[in-house]
């Protein structure tokens, strides 16, 4: 059950550095054949075994979906986050063996769109490569505004500019660039669908400009991986499996229940996709939900909670797995 | 060829017949001694060698007479198979799945040769050879999607998914029970299910759409479901009912076991790579209650299945004025023995 994805085992053929933030990796299947197909914006969760910790991380895929000789990710350094980037940068080089999972879609492109407007910030380009990639083939209509931090962090902004000079705009933060959302929805033709990734900021804003211009709401797209945060430890009991857990300070809800051998239903790992939903039987403390699937009635009720973002403070904690 | 490839009718004379070997291999639907709906997905990954379940698309002795039937539904309606102007890429990533997948299943009948985009399709029994350009419409004599359609045994309803919802946006449906294609096109997962009853209230819905907006790549799912057919008809559309429908009156107790068939649909779901669509074969098998019961435990199964079926899904199903006389039917082969857990044979 767990994952509802099968697993491929790959090599890793190249690992590039694209910035000082920023390093790209090139996954081949280790048994030489080809790798699935996928539609732009989808993503691969990347299994990293770091010491005894195992970790399993979403990443997007930004090579050409057509491609099945390869799959290439690109991985932002986070130096405050729980280690995982770090592993990334740090530790894994060209040759080594690693697990990752089938391609799953949660960000698609609606291809009814007459034309496909996305607006990326920083990282958030990742899935944008791979769906510009997939729309040029097409020959579909499309508009990319990207706005990052400098010229010198700007992932992928050489590439673009050259590849697709009319269809790419380009904003600095450092040079104080920034889109101009309300002419930039204002002039859109009719069918044309908005996607945004990014900063969790940008996205509300864009969500936010576009709903108060009477865009619909179907017509706005937008992909946020949060990544657990770290918290106090806390202590769970797991009733279908009659079994009673700790939850280390760097170490998800959802991590400590598959530490524990309980298989548990994921798929983004970053409380978006809403798979890993638990029934909560009994608790005597306070939820941190982090996620943005649960409705906010269903956060105060205390009666789910989403196990990849989200943590607990408290007595006692009883959930349905 | 391993497959003998009968040569028989799904209209007319009515010359559809199953061998001892397709009886044998008939996907009887019933687990238990009773029936009620339930969301009953499986992995489609592989089963027991010889039976339906073992290839990802089955094909069997019906698989040339099928098409020709497909074909002459088609000639009379071509809007059994539509696909809206967005669900072409799902068409080539369901005609690649088709191809990829008979030619590695089944090597001596299809035979699949790509040099990047430069496909060569062989199907040897239907004496057919295709070179085209992949993803390039105008190589081929229909859209992709009504292409391997047209050499694919079961109707196949092509899916969008958005939304967090799925939309019947494509399909190809000429064997179906009782729906119609040009009626549900471009409605939503709750829409096109509207008239089945009870499951709404059940709730089987809503677990059904969530089950299968995570289907993901790599891990089709599947499932049975059945109703009855009077005569070996492949198609019982709405738009001929007035051709079918009165044939439900001509049964008598002297012809129902040769007449009333058992009609169950293999559906399967895969998730389609480049277009995120979502792709439901539903793969039609008829089988004569006379042929049914010559494997006692389904014989003794039917028997209490149909005469305990509460009356809306009988009724929804479209056997409730035949029901009395199947049961008649059927009882003669029920000893009142008790029945094995498990849908094989004893």
């Amino acid at each position: 059950m767990s994952a509802g994805t099968n697993k491929i085992a790959v090599t890793v053929t190249d690992v590039s550095v694209v910035n000082a933030l920023v390093k790209r990796f090139r996954f081949e299947r280790s048994d030489g054949g080809l790798l699935p197909t996928f539609s732009g914006g989808a993503h691969t969760v990347v299994e990293m075994q770091d010491g005894d910790t195992h970790r399993l991380n979403p990443y997007s895929l930004m090579s050409d979906p057509m491609d099945q000789t390869a799959y290439t990710i690109s991985v932002r350094r986070d130096d405050t986050g729980r280690g995982g980037s770090l592993f990334m940068h740090n530790s894994v080089k060209p040759g080594d063996q690693m697990t990752i999972s089938y391609p799953v879609n949660l960000f698609p492109l609606d291809l009814r769109a007459r034309k496909h407007l996305m607006i990326a910030g920083g990282i958030g380009i990742t899935p944008f490569l791979a769906q510009i990639k997939q729309l040029s083939v097409m020959g579909e209509r499309f508009e990319l505004h990207y706005s990052c931090r400098n010229p010198a962090l700007g992932s992928y902004v050489d590439e673009l500019t050259e590849q697709h000079p009319n269809t790419t705009h380009i904003y600095y933060d450092d040079q104080n660039q920034s889109i101009d959302l309300e002419q930039l929805l204002g002039g859109q033709p009719l069918g044309t669908h908005i996607y945004v990734c990014g900063p969790k900021g940008m996205i509300d804003w864009v969500r936010g400009r576009a709903a108060d211009l009477g865009w619909p709401r179907e017509a706005v797209h937008y992909e946020e991986f949060l990544a657990p945060r770290s918290g106090k430890p806390f202590e769970v009991k797991l009733a279908m499996s009659n079994k009673v857990i700790q939850v280390g300070e760097h170490q998800s809800l959802l991590e400590a229940i598959e530490a524990a051998g309980v298989d548990a239903p994921y798929l983004c790992r970053g409380g978006a996709c809403g798979q890993c939903e638990t029934d909560v039987i009994g608790y005597d403390g306070k939820f941190l939900h982090y996620d943005h699937w649960l409705e906010d009635d269903q956060k105060t009720s205390g009666k789910k909670i989403m196990p990849c973002v989200s943590r607990f403070e408290g007595k006692t904690l009883v959930l349905d797995r | 060829m391993t497959i003998q490839f009968n040569d028989e009718s799904f209209r007319g004379e009515y010359t559809f017949r199953n061998s001892d070997r397709a009886i044998k291999r008939f996907p009887f639907p019933f687990h238990e001694d009773s029936y009620m709906y339930s969301v009953n997905m499986e992995r489609h990954q592989g089963g027991p060698e010889g039976s339906i379940y073992e290839k990802r698309f089955d094909v069997d002795e019906h698989y040339v007479s099928e098409m020709k039937d497909r074909a002459l539904v088609l000639a009379d309606d071509p809007l059994r198979c539509q696909s809206l102007p967005h669900m072409t890429l799902a068409g080539w990533d369901l005609l690649e799945l088709i191809m990829v997948s008979k030619s590695e299943d089944y090597p001596d009948l299809f035979e699949l040769h790509r040099d990047g985009n430069n496909w060569h399709w062989i199907n040897k029994p239907m004496g057919i050879e295709q070179k085209f350009v992949f993803m390039d419409e105008t190589t081929l004599p229909y859209g992709p999607l009504e292409y391997i359609t047209r050499q694919t045994q079961g109707d196949f309803a092509v899916l969008d998914q958005r939304d967090d919802n799925l939309w019947m946006d494509a399909g190809m449906i000429t064997t179906q029970a009782d729906w119609s294609l040009d009626f549900d096109i471009g409605m939503n997962f709750f829409e096109w299910h509207a008239p089945v009853p009870k499951a709404n209230e059940m709730g089987i819905f809503i677990r059904a759409l969530k089950f299968l907006l995570n289907v993901q790549q790599g891990m089709p799912a599947r499932r049975l479901n059945w109703t009855m057919t009077v005569n070996p008809l492949l198609d019982t559309s709405p738009e001929n009912y007035h051709k079918w429908g009165i044939q439900k009156t001509t049964m008598t107790p002297e012809t129902v076991g040769q007449k009333q068939h058992l009609r169950v649909e293999l559906q399967t779901f895969f998730r389609l790579p480049r277009s995120n669509a979502l792709v439901f074969p539903i793969r039609c098998y008829l089988i004569a209650l006379q042929d049914l019961v010559t494997v006692p435990k389904w014989g003794r199964r039917l028997h209490r299945v149909i005469r305990d079926l509460p009356v809306e899904l009988a009724t929804y199903k479209g056997f409730i004025d035949n029901r009395p006389l199947i049961v008649d039917y059927l009882s003669q082969f029920d000893d009142g023995a008790p029945t094995s857990d498990g849908i094989w044979p004893d």
